[in-house]
């Protein structure tokens, strides 16, 4: 009876921590399809909040979708390699590096915006281009890629494996394809989730790097939240939702681990 | 050597290594071996072996002047990649991507061999070691013998030149250790493949190697077969690092060595020397009647089985170790005397 209690407390602990959670999210998804919030759920549900968004902001959304995957390519090439060399050599100078790399995510987004301003503000092709953006957003995830490779990195034995490969005749090339880069998959993946997640719900920085041209989504989310009414807000949220949902899903079926089965599939 | 007649298949000259830090890991080493040999490095930690085998295979380049010659060729510029050397590593490097198969085919799929022969190859390896049934395995489902097959099968698969095998025992139990020595003994045997082996376990030194280099702070302390090493070890180092070495201080001269204990005949030529070695198994518990031999007392006695080690105490620093296989009971305090095979008698 003692253990039915403890059980059925622990229960209902865990349940009202995830409703303080979800219950927000559901709300914010009603306010989204309510005819007038303020009203309430009587009022009626409409889609009429989730069109406009659509018609109003669809280019904030495929911006957005547009930078944060430019995000993660730039993010790959250059942190795979990176978190690859601060691995191998482990040196006074690649932990400096290692430490330095944090610095865009102590460094408050505004500031970081405000010295890209600063600097290449002056060149106005770049300036309205949503390039200037990509670059704060790679300097912003960029360290979260580099960590999650590195961490699995380190993990492994990479320079007994590659040695390993190295004595059966691979050259550096196809080491890096066969050994490091399937081994670090788990890393890169995880990387990559973040990167994504990341760039597309930036603000801070976005905030200040934008142009009228270059309205990202949560940009368009703030500013349907500041001038319009609180169901187009709303609404844009379940958009957003809809939006990420799928791609985190499609990422996360990714990263579970399969071996390369190259031989094996062949001999029956 | 009795492989003298055979060709040279690696060969050492001038290999010295100095690590960036200014530690000199080996002092200029020359070496000859031949087609078809085993030869053992065997010595403690940071005595070199381990980066000999590393210049040899490609992984270390040695200091400049020296030179690594693969069939009487100049391979020293050569990265491992290109010298076709088979590699098994104490932790194995197993790639965890890829399936058994996959690891032992992998080398043959670097050299672009066709799908077929790579097929053929791999059973063909997987079924000489054994592990046939393993091959969809992924490596962290298997166990710590199975992966030494694997890593054996797979540096054997390439048909390389030379099998170059660092400490591959020493992360296995004793007891999968002592099986897998055997099977790799009768590998290395059937394949008539030239082969270094690392190691730091003399029974491992003794059981495969057709020669044996003991070394010892960089440098080789003596390059010979498993019973020329044991029964004449040229440096005190050698006789003590391999088997248990009794030590016996006093003076020999005119053909009779005279200690605390008593005393011995020497029947080697005559010579002056002040401390003498032998090994445990040449001392016998003499019988009553006999008059020749050392007297002691035993210290401690553990009974084994088939034999009973004795400590025995002769009034030196360390008590004489002494195997018996006498039917008798040993106690502590017991009065006995020790008679020692005069060819069992070493000076250094």
């Amino acid at each position: 009876m003692k253990h039915r209690g403890l059980f059925l407390l622990q229960l209902g602990f865990t349940l009202l921590v995830s409703a303080f959670l979800i219950v927000p999210v559901v709300l914010s998804i009603l306010a989204g399809l309510t005819v007038n919030y303020f009203v309430g759920l009587e009022s009626g549900l409409t889609l009429r909040w989730v069109i406009e968004v659509w018609t109003g902001y669809r280019d904030t959304i495929f911006l957005s979708i547009g930078l944060s995957l430019a995000c993660l390519a730039v993010t790959l090439v250059l942190g795979i390699p990176t978190a690859y060399v601060l691995a191998k050599r482990q040196t006074a100078l690649t932990r400096a590096i290692e430490e330095l790399l944090v610095m865009p995510v102590a460094v408050p987004g505004l500031a970081t915006a405000l010295a890209l301003i600063v600097t290449y503000g002056g060149l106005a092709g770049f300036r309205t281009s949503w390039l200037f953006i990509l670059v704060g957003h790679v300097l912003f995830t960029l360290p979260f890629m580099v960590r999650s490779v590195l961490a699995v990195l380190s993990a492994i034995d990479l320079q007994t494996l590659e040695e390993g490969a190295a004595s059966l005749g691979a050259g550096f090339w196809a080491r890096f394809r066969d050994i490091v880069l399937p081994n670090c998959r788990a890393g890169i993946l995880a990387g990559s989730l973040m990167v994504v997640t990341l760039s597309m719900g930036e603000f801070n920085m976005t905030w200040l790097l934008h142009t009228p041209l270059t309205k990202t989504l949560p940009v368009g989310l703030a500013d349907a939240y500041a001038s319009l009414r609180l169901e187009i807000g709303s609404a844009y949220t379940l958009v957003f939702f809809l939006m990420i949902m799928p791609l985190l899903l499609g990422l996360q079926a990714f990263a579970k681990p399969r071996p390369t089965k190259f031989v094996a599939e062949e001999t029956e | 050597m009795t492989d003298s007649g055979k060709p040279l298949a690696i060969a050492l000259q001038g290999c010295a290594k100095t690590f960036p830090d200014g530690t000199k890991a080996l002092e200029p080493l020359d070496l000859a071996i031949h087609a078809g040999e085993t030869v053992v490095f065997l010595g403690p930690s940071g005595c070199g072996k381990t980066t000999t085998l590393r210049i040899i295979a490609g992984l270390e380049e040695p200091d400049a002047g020296g030179k690594v010659l693969f069939d009487g060729v100049d391979v020293t510029p050569l990265p491992i990649e290109q010298r076709n050397v088979g590699m098994v590593f104490q932790s194995y490097a197993l790639f965890p991507n890829m399936t058994v198969a996959g690891n032992v085919g992998y080398g043959l799929r670097i050299r672009r061999t066709p799908d077929a022969e790579i097929r053929a190859r791999v059973a063909e390896m997987l079924a000489m070691m054994q592990i046939t049934k393993l091959a969809d395995r992924r490596i962290d489902q298997l166990s710590g013998g199975q992966r030494q097959r694997v890593a054996l099968a797979r540096a054997i698969a390439v048909r390389p030149r030379a099998l170059l095998l660092d400490e591959p025992l020493t992360a296995l139990d004793a007891k999968l250790r002592d099986t897998l020595r055997l099977e790799i003994d009768s590998l290395l045997r059937s394949l008539g493949i030239t082969a270094i082996y690392v190691t730091h376990d003399q029974a491992e030194a003794m059981a495969l190697g057709d020669r044996i280099v003991v070394m010892e702070h960089g440098r080789v302390a003596q390059i010979g077969k498993p019973r020329e090493i044991y029964q004449r070890p040229a440096t005190r180092f050698v006789a003590e690092f391999i088997g248990t070495m009794n030590r016996l201080t006093g003076v020999l001269q005119g053909g009779v060595f005279t200690c605390k204990a008593g005393t011995l005949a020497w029947a080697e030529a005559p010579r002056q020397a002040t401390e003498i070695l032998f090994r445990p198994e040449d001392i016998r518990i003499a019988e009553s009647q006999e008059t020749a031999g050392l007297h002691g007392t035993v210290a401690a006695a553990f009974f084994l089985g088939d034999r009973t080690r004795l400590f025995v105490e002769v009034g030196e620093a360390r008590p004489l170790v002494v195997e018996s296989t006498a039917r008798r009971d040993f106690g502590h305090g017991d009065a006995v005397r020790l008679a020692i095979d005069p060819r069992g008698l070493l000076v250094l």
